[in-house]
């Protein structure tokens, strides 16, 4: 480390020109590197010094930079989001990383998370999953009195728990099988649980379901990696709520 | 909303729980095979004449078509449910997640374990249930010998390494699939979870020792 407290840290980065190219590792000594940036500014760092020396800079998603949209991805050192738990990589500092460390950056891995360019997917498989049900389209009409509709405690609070799932797939990308169960299972308890959510809950059970699996996603198999990867740690938990739900829905299934 | 229904059965979740379903009923087989070969401490006799009531009885048939097909479905849907999940990840990562954030080798390797456990089965079957028929009469009755059969077997340095290996393998294998099987059946709220955990590792430590217990004791002793 030099004596102002800067870093070097040796960068291999995953560059890709398109979906359907071979990628290749970037490697590049980043110096200068303070403790207090971003793990995002480093990035922006790095693809200042690309673009002034001629060459082109990494893409990599981003957008609100305080952990809520969901939008910045990458798998730091094999971990997505990086070392630190129930952070985003947006949210993640440098000081998380020793001077002379070797930080491997991916893009998320998985068949239905296309890679795009460089660090940048494809994660509409998910939007497609949340239109297939993760809503409620019943008319609810105006704000009632509060006290009309009672929401038991522990109700309200798994659910808020659920809610607040952004959507940044790093469920998918930190298991093994590259599977969707948790994301998926948060949308359906999410709704399971409030009142407003009653009317399509069967049907939005197995309409979600049924998304997930045409999706390219694999199938859970309780390791717990996604919920260890969750910037804002989804319990497992879900998972267990979706195949109780998804279970009860075909059970009481009819055609109509 | 949209009109996607697959069935219960074509879909991961249902299959899931068929696998899990069917993990737990063999979880309970495993358990009392132990115990009836635990009898061997009993003594000669006591074994032997335990392994001949079972097969005699003829529920025995019943009893081993549900064993098939406990392990058919287990298996089968593992298969279709791994090669699925393969399919997911076409690319693996350079590096692999560490820390908090890693998943156990154990868990990783559920379906590699699956495989050396089915080998292992197959040759376990040849070797005892087709095996060499010793027989032994006990006031009259002539029954077969299985005790002098394992004694013959596990007096051979490399078949009780062997079989170790795959007990210790077997051991793993349930380790994570007794709890996970739970899971898969929607059974997982903070109250209990740990407990199941618990039970699961516990219960797959008692049947690991209580199989290894035997192929040692003849090894050493006899
Ligand atoms: S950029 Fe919005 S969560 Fe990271």
């Amino acid at each position: 480390m030099s004596k102002d407290g800067n870093m070097t840290i040796h960068l291999e980065v995953w560059q890709q020109e398109g979906p359907n190219e071979k990628g290749h590792f970037l490697k590049y000594s980043l110096e200068q590197v303070t403790p207090d940036m971003s793990f995002l500014e480093m990035m922006d760092v790095l693809n200042t010094k690309l673009i002034k020396e001629g060459k082109r800079p990494v893409e990599f998603d981003h957008d609100c930079r305080e952990g809520i949209c969901g939008t910045c991805s990458m798998v730091i050192n094999g971990d997505p989001h990086g070392p630190q738990k129930a952070t985003t990589t947006c949210q993640l500092h440098m000081r998380s990383f020793k001077d002379g460390d070797r930080v491997v950056i991916e893009p998320f891995r998985a068949k239905a998370f296309p890679v795009i360019r460089d660090l940048v997917v494809d994660r509409t498989s998910f939007d497609r999953i949340q239109q297939a049900g993760g809503y409620v389209s019943v008319n609810t009409g105006n704000a009632q009195d509060a006290n009309n509709l009672p929401v038991r405690k522990q109700d309200a609070d798994m659910a808020f728990n659920a809610a607040a799932c952004i959507g940044c797939g790093a469920c998918v990308a930190a298991c093994k099988n590259a599977s969707a169960s948790l994301f998926t299972s948060a949308k359906i308890a999410h709704l399971a649980l409030l009142p407003q959510g009653q009317p399509e809950r069967e049907e939005r059970a197995l309409a979600m379901v049924a998304q997930m699996d045409s999706e390219a996603f694999g199938a859970c198999t309780n390791t717990g990696a996604c919920s260890a990867a969750c910037p804002k740690e989804i319990p497992l938990e879900h998972i267990s709520k979706m195949y109780r739900e998804f279970a009860t829905a075909s059970s009481r299934k009819r055609d109509s | 909303m949209a009109k996607l229904n697959a069935g219960y059965f074509k879909s991961t979740v249902g299959q899931k729980q068929i696998v899990g379903l069917m993990g737990l009923l063999l979880c309970g087989f495993v358990f009392t095979h132990m115990l009836g070969n635990l009898i061997i401490f009993i003594g000669p006799e006591a074994y032997n004449m335990y392994a001949y009531k079972l097969v005699s009885n003829p529920l025995i048939y019943v009893a081993e078509a549900g064993l098939v097909a406990m392990f058919v479905g287990h298996i089968v849907l593992t298969i279709k449910l791994t090669i699925h999940n393969k399919k997911s990840r076409p690319q693996a990562y350079a590096v692999s997640a560490s820390g908090e954030k890693k998943t156990t080798l154990v868990q990783k390797t559920m379906a590699h374990q699956g495989i050396i456990i089915l080998v292992f089965l197959i040759l376990h079957l040849i070797t005892f249930k087709w095996g060499t028929v010793y027989t032994v009469e006990y006031d009259g009755l002539v029954v077969r010998d299985l005790f002098q059969l394992m004694v013959e077997k596990f007096n051979q340095p490399l078949y009780v390494v062997g079989y170790l290996g795959c007990l210790v393998i077997l051991t793993m294998h349930l380790s994570h699939g007794f709890q996970s099987s739970f899971k898969s059946l929607g059974f997982n709220h903070p109250q209990y979870e740990p407990k199941i955990k618990c039970a699961g590792f516990a219960y797959a430590a008692f049947v690991g020792f209580g199989f290894i217990s035997q192929p040692l004791y003849i090894f050493f002793f006899l």
